[in-house]
């Protein structure tokens, strides 16, 4: 072998490192869920794990304060639904929500400083609403949130506007054209389905629509089971961001052998099932009515409003901040005040003689 | 002696160019593309003399064709990326023709929306049944077998059955794979979990048997006429009448390490027959798949092929049941 050749022969040797550049180091931490030899393994990278660690630590709660002394409502003005907690508890919660929500702008970002009661910011409005949403996610989506629950900061963590959110996609451009029609995926670089070449807006089918996200045959033979194959791509891309939003591989909720058969399950399943359905819950009733009152600055570039997925809460761990409830600390955020203690217009006999709406 | 531990051809033997065995028909003489010209590079991986090539009309149709599809196909990639040549090569793992939506079925949908895919796949087939011609064609006047035809053949098949058979036994064009390199890939995934994992599927065991089998195959024939070579080993088709010590050595290397061994000749009988049934057993899989079973593992567990592993979570009910 002469020199020349010897060279030559390291080349594509060469060229097969170039190609692992884009990998993660080894090693990985690898743990057994499921039975052995089914590959029912969970893999995670321990040195992202670390650095993200900082991520997902819930800050220290407030000081408790006492639940007595007078209402808010009875202190304050335009108090439309804590009115009913006690002055203390109440300074307490807007002092959290500021620290959670908006820690540098401070209580200008959702009140006019000349006048705390005035509903003219577009912010308070917004709050309000979604201190309502955290109500009904603690009380009424304790299928996927459990007692743990959630608070502002599960999803805000510090900022006014939380990071992970998803708005729906300009139309393509080439759509009105004669040729290039890219079927609304094969596109690089889009984070909503890891940067795959799916269908790369998931969220507007299944966690705002409800449409079906079940593809595979319920029965060996064909039996009037007739979903395109296209119609899985779409499925998979959800799943792709689910996977992504939560840290986890498909085998979290899945045996990968029959994805579909739930007898073959790990039981995370029945907590995802239910947490797209709390998804579509809270874009279709809370985000979606309030994209009117929102600012130009605030909206997609569709002018749609910003909705939730996974990532919202999750941002890429299996449980939101590591399992941390820290609702325990904030009671009053667990669910809605006793509708006979509402302020409404109302007479109290009235409301109670309604028939349940749930 | 040359020495045969190395990526790149160790012989070569420098020689006018040879224009190739005079034929009977004028014509199969006449259209020979060039008189043969020699590029050295090529020699490190085979013959460093390049033509005459035979293009002949199925060759040259068969070339427009392809390059009409190929062509398509780019250009509606190209445009996906608003002409632009950077994103084009960016974006190139990602970009795909697409083939129509569902709701068309086997009618013509709109140009945009699944036409052009219809239109590419049309030439492109076009060009590859053209080029089985050729290569038939070709085998034939050179006085050869047709084998490398009905190989070719078998691939054929494969992609018939994906892109043409299946999508008309299942009524709609959008059952066919789109023509992209991540797309493709797409398409697979989907197929499998829509089908109830296409792991079960006895012919897609089959065909990977033939696959893997192919590819251990090329590896121990290709090895061990390397290993020979020093004794003449590489004159195959002379070792196979006229056994030689290479032929001696080989077999009883295999006799020793595996208790059997093929001979000179029938090593190439199942390397051919394994490569042709990688496509013909995938193809029968996937003709079954949607048209006679609608889920792999329900159809395996029906009939004992899939194991069932101890229940360990506890019971995991379907939440949508009941509802």
């Amino acid at each position: 072998m002469n020199f020349k050749t010897k060279i030559l022969s390291g080349l594509p040797a060469l060229a097969a490192l170039v190609l692992l550049v884009g990998c993660e180091r080894l090693p990985m931490d690898t743990a057994q869920i499921g039975y052995r030899g089914t590959g029912m393994e969970k893999v995670t990278n321990p040195r992202i794990v670390a650095a993200e660690a900082a991520k997902h630590v819930a800050p220290a709660p407030l000081d408790p304060v006492d639940g007595g002394g007078p209402r808010a409502r009875d202190v304050y003005q335009n108090v439309q639904i804590l009115g009913d907690l006690g002055i203390g508890e109440f300074n307490r919660l807007m002092v959290a929500m500021t620290q959670w929500i908006a820690p540098n702008e401070s209580c200008g970002y959702c009140h006019n400083l000349a006048n705390l009661a005035d509903d003219s910011v577009y912010t308070k409005n917004t709050a309000r609403r979604m201190l309502q949403m955290t109500w009904q996610i603690n009380s009424d989506w304790k299928s996927h949130v459990a007692d743990t629950g959630v608070t502002c900061y599960t999803c805000h963590r510090g900022q006014a506007v939380p990071a992970e959110r998803w708005f729906a996609d300009p139309p393509i451009r080439t759509a009105g054209r004669m040729l290039g029609n890219d079927n609304g995926q094969n596109k690089a670089g889009k984070a909503s389905v890891v940067n795959s070449s799916l269908p790369f807006d998931p969220f507007t089918p299944f966690l705002l629509g409800s449409q079906e996200i079940r593809v595979t045959a319920k029965t060996a033979l064909p039996t009037g089971h007739n979903v395109p194959i296209q119609q899985a791509e779409w499925t998979h891309g959800l799943m792709m961001h689910m996977s992504d939003g939560l840290g986890v591989g498909c085998v979290h909720c899945h045996n990968s052998r029959a994805f579909a058969q739930w007898d073959q399950s790990p039981p995370a399943r029945i907590t995802a099932w239910h947490g797209i359905r709390m998804v579509r819950d809270l874009n279709n009733q809370f985000m979606l009515p309030l994209t009117a009152g929102q600012p130009k600055n605030r909206l997609g570039p569709t002018g749609d409003i910003a909705k939730v997925n996974c990532a919202t809460c999750h941002q890429g761990v299996n449980k939101p901040l590591n399992g941390a409830s820290m609702v325990k600390a904030h009671p009053e955020l667990m669910a809605a005040p006793k509708p006979a203690a509402k302020t409404s217009l109302l007479p109290a006999a009235l409301i109670e003689s309604a028939p349940a709406v749930r | 002696m040359p020495e045969y531990q190395n990526l790149f051809t160790q012989v070569r033997v420098e020689a006018p160019s040879y224009p190739g065995v005079p034929l009977e028909r004028e014509r199969d003489n006449r259209e020979r593309l060039g008189s043969g010209s020699h590029i050295q590079l090529f020699a490190l991986l085979g013959n460093a003399q390049i033509g005459p090539v035979y293009l002949g009309f199925t060759g040259i149709a068969s070339i427009l064709f392809f390059t009409l599809g190929f062509t398509l196909i780019g250009w509606n990639m190209l445009v996906q990326v608003d002409y632009s040549p950077i994103e084009f090569i960016r974006q190139l793992f990602w970009l795909s023709l697409d083939p129509p939506s569902p709701k068309y079925g086997l009618s013509f949908p709109p140009m945009n929306e699944g036409g052009w895919w219809m239109l590419s796949g049309l030439f492109i087939t076009i060009s590859i049944l053209l080029w089985w011609v050729r290569t038939y064609r070709r085998a034939r006047a050179l006085g050869m077998g047709t084998h490398v035809a009905w190989a070719f053949a078998a691939a054929i098949w494969l992609y018939l059955v994906l892109g043409f058979i299946r999508p008309l036994l299942m009524g709609s064009w959008s059952e066919a794979v789109p023509f992209g390199i991540f797309s493709h890939l797409d398409w697979t995934t989907a197929f499998s979990l829509r089908y109830g994992n296409l792991f079960y599927n006895p012919f897609h065991m089959l065909s990977i048997v033939f696959l893997y089998g192919s590819v251990l195959l090329f590896a121990m024939h290709g090895a061990t006429i390397l290993a020979v070579s020093r004794y003449g080993g590489e004159r195959e088709i002379e070792q196979i009448y006229d056994r030689g010590t290479a032929s001696e050595r080989a077999a009883l290397f295999w006799r020793w390490t595996m208790g059997f061994n093929a001979t000179m000749e029938s090593i190439h009988r199942w390397a051919w027959w394994f490569a042709v049934l990688t496509c013909i057993t995938g193809g029968i899989g996937i003709l079954l798949t949607g048209t006679v079973v609608d889920n792999w593992y329900l159809w395996g567990v029906k009939h004992g092929v899939a194991p069932a592993y101890p229940e360990i979570w506890g019971p995991v009910p379907d939440p949508a049941a009941g509802r």
